[in-house]
């Protein structure tokens, strides 16, 4: 495997598990806020983090067997 | 009319793809390949052959279903609309609906459905030999389990992400939906009784999966911790972390076992039922950053790479089957593992893996509010489930492997087996089976575990295979003891993983069904209320898990039928209520597709409910062998099984409870399937159709050609 491969690959497991494990939602949610109330000053990683786990908090999500 | 919230797009007609000479060839290949592994699986008689035969029948019947099968479904039953705008796009608020990546929304939708379920089903149906398995667990996901959630998924999802008990609601009637709601709930609690009844018949007594599994809990705590204060939202690496301290955990369970400490890790199965039930109750209380959120990541982390460790294992080691095709307890239904006969049984203990209504639950909850094209519906419905299948073969195999007296010598009950290795040994030989107290004092050592009789519930039985395999190519022999009890673990991660999940989910439930009759404890935010509905969803399976592991007969043989029945009662009516929503949008003559498995799934758990409460067998009716229990109390005497009084007066409470449960799980169930039969008289009979609440059409400004290119990925950002 040629080195521009072997970072491609792991450049797609990065993003697979980040997408997965939901650790991507934090730029998706900023992208998101500077698109609809530009001006208004996007949340920190903190602050939308303990947002994130309310909303878990009050929705929980079934596992199966 | 209302548009879609995503921003225009040009859209192009997608051209109608047809099968290129190459495709024909290789679908040709394919199924040769297939029929090739099936044949093998059939003709050999008598002889050991390769568990690679089973892996090749299993991927090539994967392979043709989902190409032609699950494409038809897609494209004639449902005609799915790849113009139309799904509820992710339409509500797309970046919380709970969101047009998710198909292969990302595949792994979310796997690790929900799939756990402990598919790895102990198709161990204890291992009674029957490999083949009866086997093809319940292919042909059963191919035209019944695949099936109900890749359709369920599709219902949901043009309903905006109703769950199962909304549509049944709403399509069929306030009767039917309430029966479905109470149905629900109590086959769940049975459910998490049973699951929590394998990690402490895993556990008991034994140090080294004591300590690594408790330490799962400050782990999780840790990472609760570490991503709230120290790195929030750094999930991938806080996950490694943590998957590199439960290997050190595993590690550190073997040291404590040689240590003084080891004593400490001990414990009765009566001290573990305890640990469980206040672990669940505290759990469903406590924040979810503390320990639900952590430890799901983690599960997720194990669930995936174990999985994947294991089919690369069963490839490379290729291990041969030591079991039966079919063995003699096929036909005689004396099996000592689950009492009855082939049909119904083997269908009910190989639930998960085949056919699992818990699925439907799953599949209409939050995938279907994240998928992003209609037609993604077939990879990440039809094809979770067919991966979780294959979880199902590879366990079937792991059982399979193992030398047929050490797998009766570990899943018989205790009643039968005796106390010590020679009894054990002379109860396996007079079940027509060979192996020597030596042996099985061997096959202890080589796990370290202090015994391995009687050490029922599947989830031992699967470790001693798992580590059969993955010493053939990992290690060797001397890391047999640690596969065995990292196999061990992840089970039981998983499965505390669900308890947690679905003590929380039950409370739910609960308060909004007791809301209905007491305002306050239905709000969400009152305290009080969250712990009283806690303790009631605990103590309820709790009960349970309290009844069987203390009973004198084996707690896994008379509650596995019980949990198999209810799993797959909701099966029925989850195929019921989309059979229903079929008819209801005029589409009868595609009624089959699930009207087919519905029959087979409401033959198979009426016949085998009804044998439970009725049959006079003592073996299978638990009303028979109440009445032989209460009839030798009368007389002072005490039958096998029962060392006391006590004991008998047990089994007699155990198995009228469980009669009883039965009985009003068919009447549920019963009642939802009279609801829907009236409304599809109704749907036939009616000249205009019937109203449904599906969603109406809006346009999809989501241009799914390329996927997603590797430039614009989320996560890679420079």
């Amino acid at each position: 495997m040629t080195a521009p491969n072997v970072r491609h690959w792991a450049r797609t497991v990065r993003w697979y598990l980040r997408e997965l494990t939901g650790e991507a939602e934090y730029d998706r949610y900023c992208e998101r806020h500077r698109r609809g109330h530009a001006g208004v000053p996007v949340p920190t990683r903190r602050e939308y983090d303990v947002l994130r786990t309310r909303r878990r908090e009050e929705r929980p999500e079934g596992r199966c067997c | 009319m209302p548009t879609s919230a995503m921003p225009e797009s040009g859209r192009t007609e997608p051209e109608k793809p047809r099968m290129s000479p190459k495709s024909l060839a290789i679908w040709i290949t394919v199924a040769l390949v297939g029929a090739i592994g099936w044949a093998v699986l059939a003709l050999s008689r008598g002889e050991e052959i390769s568990a690679v035969w089973l892996v090749v029948a299993a991927l090539g019947s994967y392979a043709i279903a989902y190409r032609f099968y699950s494409r038809f479904i897609a494209r004639r039953v449902l005609q799915v609309d790849d113009t139309r705008a799904t509820p992710a796009e339409r509500l797309e608020d970046g919380v709970d609906y969101h047009p998710t990546d198909k292969r990302v929304l595949f792994g979310h939708h796997f690790a929900a459905i799939a756990g402990a379920g598919p790895l102990v089903g198709p161990v204890l149906a291992a009674q029957m030999g490999y083949l009866p398995g086997t093809i319940w667990i292919i042909a059963g996901v191919i035209f019944a389990g695949a099936v109900q959630d890749m359709i369920v998924l599709f219902l949901s999802m043009r309903r905006d992400g109703k769950s199962l008990g909304q549509m049944a609601r709403d399509e069929i009637g306030k009767v039917g939906g309430a029966a479905a709601l109470i149905g629900v709930f109590a086959i769940m609690i049975i459910l998490l009784a049973v699951l929590a009844m394998v990690v402490v018949n895993a556990l008991a007594e034994s140090a080294w999966g004591t300590f690594s599994v408790t330490m799962t809990i400050p782990i999780a705590l840790f990472m609760g911790f570490y991503l709230r204060y120290l790195r929030p939202g750094r999930v991938v690496e806080t996950s490694f972390i943590g998957v590199a301290l439960l290997l050190l955990a595993i590690l550190g369970g073997g040291c404590i076992q040689d240590s003084s400490l080891a004593e400490y890790f001990v414990w009765s199965p009566e001290t573990l039922v305890f640990c469980l039930v206040g672990y669940g109750f505290v759990a469903s209380v406590l924040p979810v950053w503390m320990l639900l959120a952590p430890r799901d990541y983690l599960s997720t982390f194990m669930k995936v790479g174990t999985i994947a460790l294991m089919a690369v294992g069963v490839v490379i080691a290729a291990p041969n089957l030591r079991a039966e095709s079919v063995t003699e307890f096929a036909h005689t239904g004396a099996g000592p593992v689950f009492a009855g006969s082939l049909f119904p049984f083997l269908f009910i203990t190989i639930a998960c893996g085949a056919l699992s209504g818990f699925h439907a639950l799953v599949s209409s909850g939050t995938t279907p509010k994240l998928i992003r094209k209609e037609s993604q519906v077939r990879l990440i419905g039809y094809g979770s489930m067919l991966t979780e299948s294959f979880v199902a073969v590879m366990a079937l195999i792991a059982a399979c492997v193992l030398e047929p007296g050490l797998f009766y010598a570990m899943n018989s009950p205790a009643a039968l087996l005796g106390p010590t290795v020679d009894t054990a040994a002379e109860a396996v030989k007079n079940l027509g089976f060979t192996i020597t107290p030596e042996q099985l004092t061997a096959a202890a050592k080589a796990v370290e575990e202090e015994t391995l009789v009687g050490r029922s519930g599947g989830a031992p039985t699967l470790a001693v295979g798992m580590s059969e395999i993955f010493a053939g190519v990992f290690g060797g022999a001397g890391m047999k003891a640690f596969w065995y009890h990292f196999a061990i673990m992840f089970e039981a991660l998983f499965i505390l993983t669900t308890v947690d999940a679905g003590t929380r989910v039950g409370r739910f439930m609960l308060q909004d069904m007791l809301g209905n009759v007491w305002k306050p404890i239905g709000r969400v935010t009152w305290k009080p209320g969250i712990w009283i509905t806690s303790a009631l969803v605990v103590g309820a399976w709790g009960y349970f898990l309290y009844a069987g592991v203390t009973d004198p007969l084996g707690g896994i043989k008379q509650l596995f039928p019980l949990f198999g029945i209810a799993n797959q009662l909701l099966a029925a009516v989850a195929l019921a209520v989309t059979t229903t929503v079929l008819i209801k949008s005029g589409k009868l003559r595609w009624a089959w597709v699930t009207g087919i498995p519905l029959a087979w799934d409401v033959a198979v758990t009426f016949t085998a409910g009804w044998q439970k409460i009725f049959s006079d067998n003592p073996a299978i009716g638990f009303f028979a062998l109440r009445d032989k229990y209460a009839a030798a109390i009368d007389k002072g005497e005490l039958l096998p099984g029962a060392t006391t009084m006590d004991d008998m007066h047990t089994i007699v409470l155990n198995n009228t409870v469980d009669g009883v449960i039965m009985a009003i799980f068919l009447l549920l169930v019963l009642t939802v399937l009279v609801n829907c039969a009236v409304v599809c008289v109704r749907a036939v009979r009616s000249p205009s159709p019937l109203p449904t609440t599906e969603a109406p059409y809006v346009e999809s400004r989501i241009d799914d050609l390329p996927e997603r290119s590797d430039d614009d990925l989320v996560g890679a950002r420079r």
